[in-house]
């Protein structure tokens, strides 16, 4: 129920364990292996795709507006809430009550929400209407059929 | 100094992350079974929604109000607790998680202006993860507590308190006379530790508000009332008393209670059910090392149905102090019997471990030849921490006492949860779909 930490430092509420190994080497009779001081961890996805655990959560997309960016139906996205949203960054906004994914559109104080495929419209807010952005696209995952 | 963090009606919260249509419009949760209101939106709250309010005296409001009620997902808020709790922590060096959304941070030895900090940890919690937060912050946990409700209060009913002390408050820098202000604003009940009963008796005795209650010379309150009191008003004054460490007291009862899903009529049903309330009941007595002494049973029909009503309870003493789930599953069943009445739809039942005791003491008796000698005591034990171990690894339930019956969810008595939405993050197959 305690924890104790250094200021500043969130812990990482990692959800995905990392996987830990040395390096692999035969024990000879006697002599230690000589890889076992280079100990190195095995890649982890996870880090290469969670920056912030506490503000990341998985997506799954489901349309076709998004194929010009690579973003295909029943693709995973990793989104971060941590990263504030800038023009150009793929989102995850919140559309009639709905998460929308599309490309964030800023120019001179104007906000669209633009589609990655000719044949879908954009979105352009009303006036007086707000887009609330709830999260940054960070990367897709596609997974095959094997 | 200390902080305490809470998550505003955090279970709301947590749903109103995934499904951001619930923003704005009156939303509660409810309880195992959908029977009553364990959390509320604030909307829900102006509707005049009571804490625990019973499911179906509100529903009519579904349809003249637009109430929206969901079953509790545990998995989802625990999930996100656990990331707001890792964000919180970023405040102090050091925390102390006391409930699935509070947690108190020690702030000695943090430097800088600790309002303006707590803001920043607020607004990251609230970017991060969804949930909106209140921080308060005093020199004891008590003083945290009552800064942490006036933050809350100041924010959701405007006016109650001064504006400047919403979503952060902290009483070590208000003035002597602001501060007076505050605590005579502030009903005696609101203070941690002070129970609707005590409340109500100092109260009566003239002592209304926090004010009031500061004031009180120490003496005569552990004289007139309490140690424990006395306690909460030094906390009150300044002086800790509370520490951060403090671990949790032992419970003096374990009780495991459940209304079921579907009315019960069959001795066989509710056999099942308070089978598994006393092993869950034995498992918790063995996770704070108590041994129980005796075991209470209760089954009882639905007051707020028309039905008959049979209430009934039976308290029966255990052979010796034990946490086996065998003899403590064995001596509800039989209890079960004695008070089991045909004819009845049964809408509760319960199983509570009374009079417990450390586990450290075994008393010493003379071997009658007729069950357990020490021996197999101590095989029993082992027996029982093989049952927790593997629980705890292959998930509760994964083996139980044969009499809580083998159908899983299909059992009548089950859980009902017709509301509850997926498990958004810790299951694959339940994340939220975003249009593409």
């Amino acid at each position: 129920m305690y924890s104790f930490q250094a200021f500043d430092i969130p812990v990482l509420a990692s959800n995905i364990p990392l996987t830990v190994s040395l390096i692999r080497g035969h024990v000879q009779a006697g002599f230690p292996s000589p890889a076992e001081d280079l100990g190195a961890q095995r890649i982890d996805l996870a880090q290469l795709l969670i920056k912030h655990s506490q503000a990341t959560y998985f997506l799954r997309a489901s349309g076709h507006s998004m194929t010009e960016v690579g973003i295909f139906d029943g693709d995973i996205l990793v989104v971060d809430r941590a990263i504030k949203p800038r023009n150009t960054h793929i989102v995850v906004a919140i559309v009639d009550g709905d998460f929308t994914v599309k490309v964030l559109s800023q120019r001179v104080g104007r906000i669209k929400l633009k589609s990655a495929n000719p044949t879908y419209p954009d979105i352009t807010p009303k006036d007086g209407q707000t887009i609330e952005i709830w999260g940054v696209v960070t990367s897709t995952i596609k997974q095959f059929n094997v | 100094m200390y902080a305490l963090i809470d998550g505003n009606n955090f279970y709301v919260s947590c749903e109103r992350i995934f499904r951001p249509s619930l923003q704005g419009i009156p939303a509660v949760v409810l309880s195992n079974n959908d029977g009553c209101a364990i959390a509320r939106s604030n909307e829900a709250k102006a509707l005049g929604i009571k804490m625990g309010a019973p499911w179906f005296q509100i529903k009519h409001l579904t349809d003249s109000h637009g109430l929206v009620a969901l079953s509790a997902n545990f998995a989802l808020y625990g999930d996100i607790s656990d990331r707001m709790m890792s964000l919180a922590a970023g405040l102090g060096p050091t925390q102390e998680i006391y409930s699935i959304d509070e947690s108190f941070i020690r702030l000695d030895g943090v430097r800088g202006d600790l309002v303006e900090r707590s803001h920043k940890i607020r607004s990251r919690i609230l970017q991060w993860t969804g949930i909106p937060c209140g921080i308060g912050i005093g020199r004891t946990k008590t003083l945290a507590k009552l800064a942490n409700h006036i933050a809350k209060t100041a924010e959701r009913k405007p006016g109650t308190y001064p504006g400047h002390l919403a979503q952060v408050c902290n009483l070590e820098v208000l003035s002597f006379d602001e501060r007076q202000r505050v605590f005579a604003a502030t009903e005696v009940g609101e203070v941690w530790g002070i129970g609707r009963r005590i409340g109500k008796q100092l109260t009566d005795g003239g002592i209304k508000t926090v004010q009031d209650l500061v004031r009180m010379d120490v003496a005569t309150i552990r004289k007139g009332w309490s140690v424990v009191l006395e306690r909460t008003v030094r906390e009150l004054q300044g002086t800790p008393c509370i520490g951060l460490d403090d671990a949790p007291v032992p419970k003096k009862e374990i009780a495991c209670t459940r209304s079921f899903g579907h009315a019960v009529t069959e001795l066989s049903d509710l056999t099942q059910a308070v089978t598994e309330f006393a092993s869950r009941a034995a498992e918790k007595a063995r996770k704070q090392h108590s041994l129980a002494s005796e075991v209470m049973v209760f089954i009882r029909t639905s007051p707020f149905r028309k039905d008959p009503q049979y209430s009934r309870s039976i308290v029966v003493p255990l052979r010796r102090p034990t946490a086996d789930t065998g003899a403590i599953v064995q001596a509800t069943v039989l209890s079960l019997r004695a008070i089991y009445c045909q004819g009845f739809k049964y809408a509760k039942a319960g199983v509570m471990l009374l009079d417990l005791q450390p586990d450290s003491v075994i008393q010493g008796e003379l071997d009658l030849g007729d069950d357990d000698s020490l021996g197999d005591i101590a095989d029993k034990a082992r027996l029982m921490s093989a049952l927790d171990a593997i629980n705890k690894r292959y998930g509760r339930g994964t083996m139980k006492m044969a009499s809580a019956g083998l159908d899983g969810d299909r059992r009548v008595w089950f859980m009902r949860q017709e509301r509850r939405t997926p498990a958004y993050t810790t299951n694959w197959a339940d994340i939220p779909i975003a249009r593409a």
